[in-house]
C-alpha cells in the first residue's frame, strides 16, 4: 500500500437526493481522502449509484453540501463543467461515444476544451491505451470491442483529462465473468498509483483487496464504514451482516 | 397527348420550376424552424418545451388549405381592419410561409425523436467530461441521430414537395395550378393530369436517388 498523504479530497456532508417524493439518500456525510480508495457497497436500490452520480452532479442534489477539491458541487451557481474536468467516471454501460473511433473518444474532450493541442492529446492518447492494453485498438469502433475492452477504453478516455478523482459506477456489472478481470486489473494498477477513487460495486474481492475504506449503504444511509478487514471479517451492523451472508 | 406535350410542355415545365422554388424555400426555413423547435423540444426547460408543444399541436391540427387561406387572406385582412397596417402578401411569400410552418412542426418532430432515440448515457459520458450540453449535444449526440433520422427527413422532403400543389388555391403558379389553366383551355383532363403525374413522379423518383446515395455514403464513413 503507497502512503497516502492526510489532504480531504471529498468532503460529503448531509446530503440529501429525492426522486419526485422519494428520498433515495437520506443524510450522508463523510469525507474521503487524497489518495484514498473506497469502495460503496450495498444492496440495489440502496442509493450507492446516486450518491456517486450527485458526487460530479449527473443527479441534482436536493440538499447537503459536496465540496470536492475546493468546488462546491452543490452550489448552483458553480461552473459545473470546470468541475468535472477533474473528476472522471466510468459507467456500467461504457458509454463510449458509439460516433467515433477509439483514439477519437480519447482526444475529443482534451481537445475540445483546449486541455492539449491535437498532437499532445493523441500522443497522451496512445499511452493511455498503452497503459490499458489496447495500443491496436486505436482505430477500432466502439461496436468492434468486446465489453472488457470498452470498458478499459472508458477508463483510459476518463484518464485521458488527467483528473484528479475518479468515480466507478459499477464498472464490471455489465461484462461477462471472463471479462471482469482485465478490468479490475487496470483499476488496480490505478489505486497503486495513488489515484483517489470511489467505485461503487458488487466484487466483493475487489473491495476487500484494493479499498482502503468500505462503505456499506443501505436505504439510502451509510450503515457501516470501516476498512476492508472491519467490514468483512467483522460486521456489526446486523443489515451489513445480513447482506454480507447474501453475497459472499 | 403529344398535342398537349408540345403545346404547353414548355408552360408545364416552368410551372414545375416554380413548384421546386417554392419547395425550396418551404424546406430551406421549415428546416430552421425544424432545428429551433426540435432542439426546444429536448431542452432541460419547461418554457422552451411548451413552446414547442404548442407550435407542433396547432400545426399539425390544421389543415394546410385552411392554413394557406389563413395567411394568404386571414392574416392582411385582419391587419388591416385590427391595426390598421395595409400589407399584402404574394402568393410566394405566403406559400413559403405555409410551407416552412407545416413542415417545420414535422421536422421537429424528426429531430426530437432522433435525439431520444440516442442512449442517454452519451450525454451523460460527454458531460461527465466536463462538455457543456451543447457541445456534447454538437459533437456526440447529434452526429449520431442525425443518421438516424434521415430516412424521415427525406420522406418528410417529399411530402412537402408534393405540398406545394395545395398552394394551387392561393393562385401560386406552381403544377398544379398551371396544369388547371391547360385544362381551362384544351379540356383534355386525362391526358393533363396524366402528364403532371408523371413529372411529379419523376423529380420524386430523383430526390429519392440523391437521399439514397447521400445515405449510403454517411453509413459508409462511419462503419455503423
Amino acid at each position: 500500500m503507497t502512503v497516502r498523504s492526510k489532504n480531504v479530497k471529498i468532503h460529503v456532508e448531509n446530503l440529501v437526493k429525492n426522486f419526485g417524493h422519494t428520498q433515495v439518500l437520506k443524510g450522508i456525510t463523510t469525507d474521503i481522502l487524497e489518495g484514498e480508495v473506497v469502495c460503496v457497497i450495498g444492496p440495489s436500490g440502496s442509493g450507492k449509484s446516486t450518491f456517486l452520480r450527485c458526487m460530479n452532479r449527473l443527479e441534482d442534489i436536493t440538499m447537503g453540501d459536496i465540496i470536492i477539491d475546493g468546488y462546491h458541487i452543490s452550489d448552483k451557481k458553480l461552473n459545473i463543467n470546470k468541475a468535472r474536468e477533474n473528476i472522471g467516471m466510468v459507467f456500467q454501460h461504457f458509454n463510449l461515444f458509439a460516433n467515433m473511433n477509439v483514439l477519437r473518444n480519447l482526444m475529443l474532450a482534451p481537445v475540445d476544451l483546449k486541455k492539449a493541442t491535437k498532437e499532445e492529446a493523441k500522443e497522451n492518447a496512445l499511452k493511455l491505451l498503452e497503459t490499458v492494453g489496447l495500443s491496436d485498438k486505436a482505430d477500432s469502433y466502439p461496436s468492434q470491442l468486446s465489453g472488457g475492452q470498452k470498458q478499459r477504453v472508458a477508463i483510459a478516455r476518463a484518464l485521458a483529462m488527467n483528473p484528479d478523482i475518479m468515480l466507478f459506477d459499477e464498472p464490471t456489472s455489465a461484462l461477462d465473468p471472463e471479462m471482469v478481470g482485465e478490468v479490475l486489473s487496470v483499476m488496480k494498477q490505478l489505486a497503486k498509483d495513488g489515484m483517489t477513487m470511489v467505485v461503487v460495486t458488487h466484487e466483493m474481492g475487489f473491495a476487500r483487496e484494493v479499498a482502503d475504506r468500505v462503505l456499506f449503504m443501505d436505504d439510502g444511509v451509510i450503515v457501516e464504514e470501516g476498512t476492508p478487514e472491519e467490514i468483512f471479517s467483522n460486521p456489526k451492523n446486523p443489515r451489513t451482516i445480513d447482506f454480507l451472508n447474501k453475497v459472499l | 397527348m403529344t398535342q398537349i406535350i408540345t403545346t404547353y410542355g414548355s408552360l408545364l415545365l416552368s410551372a414545375m420550376g416554380q413548384t421546386l422554388l417554392l419547395a425550396l424555400w418551404g424546406l430551406l426555413f421549415g428546416c430552421i424552424l425544424g432545428v429551433i423547435f426540435g432542439l426546444s423540444s429536448v431542452v432541460d426547460n419547461k418554457l422552451s418545451r411548451a413552446i414547442s408543444v404548442i407550435y407542433v399541436n396547432l400545426i399539425r391540427g390544421v389543415p394546410m388549405i385552411v392554413l394557406a387561406f389563413f395567411v394568404f387572406y386571414g392574416i392582411p385582412y385582419g391587419a388591416r381592419t385590427i391595426f390598421g397596417l395595409r400589407f399584402v402578401l404574394t402568393s410566394l411569400q405566403a406559400g413559403t410561409i405555409c410551407l416552412a410552418l407545416n413542415c417545420g412542426a414535422y421536422m421537429s418532430e424528426i429531430i426530437r425523436a432522433g435525439i431520444q432515440s440516442i442512449d442517454p448515457g452519451q450525454m451523460e459520458a460527454a458531460r461527465s467530461l466536463g462538455l457543456s450540453y451543447w457541445r456534447s449535444m454538437f459533437r456526440v449526440v447529434l452526429p449520431q441521430a442525425i443518421k438516424n433520422m434521415i430516412p424521415s427527413i427525406v420522406n418528410q422532403f417529399i411530402i412537402t414537395l408534393k405540398d406545394t400543389s395545395i398552394l394551387s388555391v392561393i393562385g401560386f403558379p406552381e403544377l398544379v395550378n398551371k396544369a388547371q389553366n391547360v385544362i381551362a383551355i384544351t379540356f383534355k383532363s386525362f391526358e393533363t393530369w396524366a402528364i403532371v403525374a408523371v413529372m411529379y413522379l419523376i423529380v420524386i423518383l430523383a430526390l429519392q436517388q440523391v437521399a439514397n446515395a447521400l445515405e449510403r455514403s454517411l453509413k459508409r464513413d462511419r462503419k455503423k
